[in-house]
């Protein structure tokens, strides 16, 4: 039998999201895992600027907006001060990986002990489709109308594998939504991300490669496709860094 | 009673502010507030504190955010191209009514600049500094004293009236030793229900923001802020009156530039010359009521900065230019010497007898 109900930690309020973009699904594994842990009373989420802006609307617990690309330097800020609770950031490419780099880096090499959910879709979506620091190869955004020339925009920047390098992260890994299977990992990489918070053992990423069907200008289900045939050949999933596990100690 | 000790303006802001119940400083490293920061690092760890250099001025600005929102003060500290980089972070603790201290210990510019002291950080502290319609509470310490005093009295108001408070001294402030007697321990309790703590299931949750799409919502905000900026006007400036009762000409100097000042107001007067002296403190609210007093008393008025005349505006905005207002300044890391100020209150006592 499967059962399946709205989490209690997501409000009532309606999603914005485009229809057939995997943000509904995420903001779901999210607060999945936060319900299943028990954490929502202590919970405290840093939304972005970027299409999850609003997704302080959406969840139950409290909530901070961050300027765009500060919400791990603000999430350091609130665990600094509240040690005891669950702090997490909820962030798009051009957030984490573009404006917001530095602080992201930052933060891994401190191993902060937050959790970032890292919604990598390769474009900006609230602005209406422009060129991301994760836009493949060749891709038509709308600020590279030609296709992503790598000799002037560059390459894109796989940063689950860069911020594998430092020392000080506890986990990093690459999960995707785009068929039930990836979407039940992801939801075991984003609880374990959490349950590393409770414990202790400090910062943990997961990078979620997610669709968005309207400024890919592809219907849902063609979008969901263009995943598994350009963006995970481009962003292998998988676990890039779990020191535990490489230690050999219990999840 | 405390007792008095030496020591530099920026060991005394650190030491007020820990005394003040901030356990919490983000700094990133420059020139000439270094002491601060080596402070706290030195202190923080000893007393459950936290210090955390910060990968950028734009990194800790966003940590004294995310602490505000929580509801425990909190610091950061730098000078003049580091608060220019914090000014993002500041207008969104403004836009989300958050209280939190900021430190310019203000060193020549534009650009890099110097590394010597100077006033002309006064447009950015007073008039609000980041994008949008806000302002900061903005205290002007002359004395280490004052610098231990004001950083009490910055986290008392902004806790107050929900709103990030600015001291902006110079690096001479900075780096001068004086006596100082320190604060007490601070007893101050404000209730914020607003903070986001984790509403632990007991109530609806908390959003630190300043994000509203709607206009009308976002209007509303801007007025309701307006109404509180009217009653900090009404009520928090401060100033210092020095011989001004007699007085037919006043100087404005504040900070470091109010202690030049002082001398040559008293040199003045050896030569029978009525100068008088008002110093704001409070730059925001700027003291206009003894201004707009002294207007309908003095001849002129002889505004005294370390700037190229930034503050001289708001001294013709108070008095209406009712009377003459001349400039007095210096640029760059100079400073005015107080022959030098003398020099301008004879020009103008001259120029009107």
């Amino acid at each position: 039998m499967v059962v399946f109900e709205k989490p209690k930690s997501l409000t009532d309020a309606p999603l914005h999201y485009c229809p057939g973009c995997t943000h509904g699904i995420i903001h779901t594994l999210v607060a999945q895992a936060i319900d299943e842990l028990g954490i929502e009373g202590t919970t405290i989420g840093v939304a972005p600027v970027g299409c999850s802006v609003l997704a302080y609307n959406y969840f139950k617990f409290d909530m901070a907006e961050a300027a765009h690309g500060r919400a791990p330097a603000v999430a350091t800020g609130i665990k600094r001060a509240l040690p005891e609770n669950i702090v997490f950031t909820y962030q798009g490419d051009g957030d984490l990986a573009s404006i917001g780099m530095a602080e992201t880096v930052h933060a891994a090499t401190r191993n902060e002990n937050i959790t970032v959910i890292f919604v990598n879709n390769a474009i900006y979506g609230m602005t209406g489709g422009q060129m991301a620091p994760t836009s493949l190869p060749g891709q038509v955004t709308q600020t590279s109308p030609y296709g992503r020339d790598t000799s002037t925009a560059g390459f894109p920047i796989r940063v689950s594998e860069m911020l594998a390098t430092l020392d000080g992260p506890e986990y990093i890994t690459r999960v995707a939504v785009n068929n039930v299977k990836n979407v039940r990992n992801a939801k075991k990489a984003i609880k374990k991300a959490f349950e590393n918070q409770i414990n202790g053992k400090g910062f943990s990423l997961v990078e979620v490669i997610s669709s968005c069907p309207t400024n890919w200008g592809m219907t849902p289900q063609k979008a969901l496709e263009w995943i598994d045939e350009n963006m995970i050949p481009y962003y292998p999933l998988g676990v890039y860094k779990d020191r535990s596990a490489e230690k050999g100690e219990e999840a | 009673m405390s007792e008095k000790v030496l020591m530099k303006g920026n060991e005394a802001i650190a030491e007020a502010a820990i005394r003040a119940g901030c356990r919490h400083y983000f700094g990133y490293p420059i020139t000439p507030q270094t002491e601060l920061a080596a402070y706290m690092a030195k202190r923080m760890p000893k007393i459950g504190g936290v210090f955390l250099q910060a990968e950028s001025e734009v990194a800790a600005i966003n940590m004294v955010y995310g602490v505000a929102g929580t509801g425990l003060r909190v610091m950061t500290s730098s000078s003049s191209p580091g608060v220019s980089l914090k000014q993002e972070g500041i207008s969104y603790i403004a836009g989300a009514d958050l209280p939190a201290l900021i430190v310019n210990v203000q060193r020549g510019g534009p650009g890099l600049g110097g590394i010597q002291p100077s006033q002309s950080d006064y447009f950015q502290a007073t008039k609000g500094g980041g994008h949008g319609d806000y302002h900061l509470i903005v205290l002007a310490p002359s004395s280490v004293q004052e610098m231990a005093d004001m950083t009490v009295l910055a986290f008392d108001l902004a806790d107050k009236y929900r709103m990030p408070a600015m001291l902006l001294a110079d690096g001479t402030m900075g780096q001068m030793m004086e006596p100082v007697v320190l604060p007490e321990p601070s007893t101050s309790t404000v209730e914020k229900p607003w903070a986001i703590t984790g509403t632990k299931m007991q109530r609806e949750h908390n959003c630190i923001n300043s994000l509203y799409l709607q206009s009308g919502d976002l209007e509303r905000t801007n007025f309701e802020r307006f109404e509180k900026y009217k009653v900090i006007e009404e009520n928090e400036a401060l100033y210092e009156e020095f011989m001004m009762d007699d007085a037919e000409y006043c100087v404005v100097a504040f900070g470091i530039a109010a202690r030049v000042s002082k001398n040559a107001v008293v040199a003045a007067r050896e030569k029978g010359l009525k100068v008088g002296m008002i110093r704001p403190i409070t730059l925001w609210p700027f003291p206009k009521k003894p201004l707009a007093a002294a207007a309908d008393k003095v001849k002129g008025f002889v505004s005294v900065e370390l700037s190229m005349g930034q503050m001289i505006e708001d001294v013709k905005l108070a008095t209406e230019c009712k009377k003459p207002v001349v400039l007095c300044n210096r640029a760059g890391g100079m400073i005015p010497s107080p022959e030098e100020v003398l020099a301008s209150i004879e020009k103008m006592a001259g120029g009107n007898n």
